[in-house]
């Protein structure tokens, strides 16, 4: 656990540093958001039940910034080995790699929400109720993203990503669509909250036994 | 082998592959404690090869090898690389993070006492740039940080991959100096250099390195 912390403050703290989330991805994000709204158009947008699909898409492709920013950080052959000698516990460094990125995750997840009600025009009530499945959500998809961005971090693989990691983000991903539609329309939350928590304790076990193999292959 | 009076480098035949080529091809080697030994070779000739298998970054692909007490081959490769210092070509640290945050977080992961940051700086003369992100530092600052880095980790053996590049004049000399210092306080060098009289002055061992082995100054 210290290792985690350890790892976890490190990659905030870069975050905090360079403000990539802040300057890039986010208003990345929130243009993505602009054009979902274009594409339904002004007479829709309020109506659709699209709107939760949308929100995930968006929040797809931060999640794949976000992971190979996470990864890219440590990627360089001369950072790689020095802090391989380290020796750190390769599943600290999962946790904390993964911790960090849910904490970002939820920030950028944040902000396009409120973008959502602004763009989109989905209820404010209903994303307040939506709030807690999509944290999971996001804790479930950094857990997923940490453990394939290990598999995708050298500098040829990384285009990988996006293939990879797709089918293993998709369950996630219409888990926490449904969850926020059925938080919007009022409906049963707790099957696909299951789904969710489900997903992020298994990505979570197999990050903490794959990590090293990934980082030592 | 390898315990505290022991060598601390004992290699037999030592083969290390990469996709099926070979790095190394049957290196013998035995460095003692204490001492400073100087890799030399061609571009290619396996120096850094050799210096990624001492310090458990690559893995022994066949004969037997003993790094510290630690076997290469059945031993805990992490535990390894956490009593040797790296130093590499390139820079080695987090871009985004300042001098001194780089070497807190060293001294955290290994649990070294954060006391010795302030004297490790102060010792590679960067003092004044605590404060500064790494990505702002010179090359030649960035090597002096790297020295900082491996002070801070006390190493047992230090692994030095061209260390010399990158520094000037004074650099070199106050290198030469930084390892005459910690040879004398019992830590064991191995480096690669192009040119062996950099630190003639040390009176290190050279071993001349071709084609994946050590052709001489084998022990």
């Amino acid at each position: 656990m210290r290792t985690a912390v350890l790892v976890a403050a490190k990659d905030l703290r870069i975050e905090l540093r360079s403000r990539v989330l802040l300057w890039q991805v986010v208003p990345f994000g929130a243009m993505a958001l602009v054009l979902a709204g274009l594409a339904l158009g002004p007479a829709r947008a309020g109506h659709s039940d699209a709107a939760p699909g949308l929100y995930y898409l968006v929040v797809v492709l931060v999640v794949l910034l976000m992971v190979n920013r996470s990864q890219g950080v440590e990627s360089t052959p001369g950072t790689r080995a020095s802090i391989a000698t380290l020796g750190l516990d390769p599943a600290g460094v999962f946790l904390g790699k993964t911790l960090a990125l849910w904490v970002e995750l939820c920030a950028s997840g944040v902000v396009l929400l409120a973008g959502s009600v602004l763009l989109l025009h989905i209820s404010l009530r209903g994303s307040l109720v939506a709030l807690p499945s999509v944290v999971v959500t996001l804790g479930a998809l950094a857990a997923a993203g940490t453990l394939y961005g290990a598999l995708t971090s050298s500098a040829n693989t990384a285009t990988l990503l996006p293939v990879l990691a797709l089918p293993a983000f998709a369950p996630l991903l219409i888990a926490g669509e449904r969850s926020f539609y059925a938080a919007l329309h009022a409906g049963p939350l707790l099957e696909w909250w299951v789904i969710s928590v489900v997903a992020l304790v298994a990505y979570g076990a197999a990050g903490i036994l794959l990590y090293g193999v990934l980082e030592e292959s | 082998m390898g315990g505290s009076d022991g060598p601390v480098v004992e290699l037999e035949r030592a083969v290390v592959l990469a996709n099926g080529f070979p790095l190394l091809s049957g290196v013998d080697l035995v460095v003692e404690r204490a001492s400073l030994s100087v890799l030399v070779g061609a571009n290619g000739a396996g120096k850094t090869s050799l210096l990624r298998l001492l310090g458990g970054l690559a893995a022994l692909s066949d004969g037997t090898g003993q790094v510290l007490g630690i076997d290469l081959r059945t031993g805990d490769r992490r535990q390894l690389r956490r009593r040797v210092g790296w130093l590499g070509h390139e820079g080695s640290f987090y871009d985004d993070l300042s001098v001194e945050q780089n070497l807190v977080f060293c001294a955290r992961a290994l649990e070294r006492p954060l006391e010795g940051i302030a004297e490790a700086l102060e010792r590679v003369g960067l003092s004044a740039r605590r404060h500064t992100l790494t990505r702002q530092l010179s090359a030649g600052q960035r090597r002096r940080l790297a020295l900082a880095w491996l002070l801070v980790r006390r190493a047992e053996l230090w692994l030095l991959d061209e260390p010399y590049a990158s520094l000037d004049d004074e650099g070199r000399a106050f290198f030469d100096a930084l390892l005459f210092d910690v040879v004398s306080q019992g830590a064991t060098v191995v480096l690669s250099a192009h040119d062996p009289l950099r630190c003639a002055t040390l009176r290190p061992r050279t071993l001349e390195v071709a084609g994946g082995g050590i052709t001489r100054g084998r022990p």
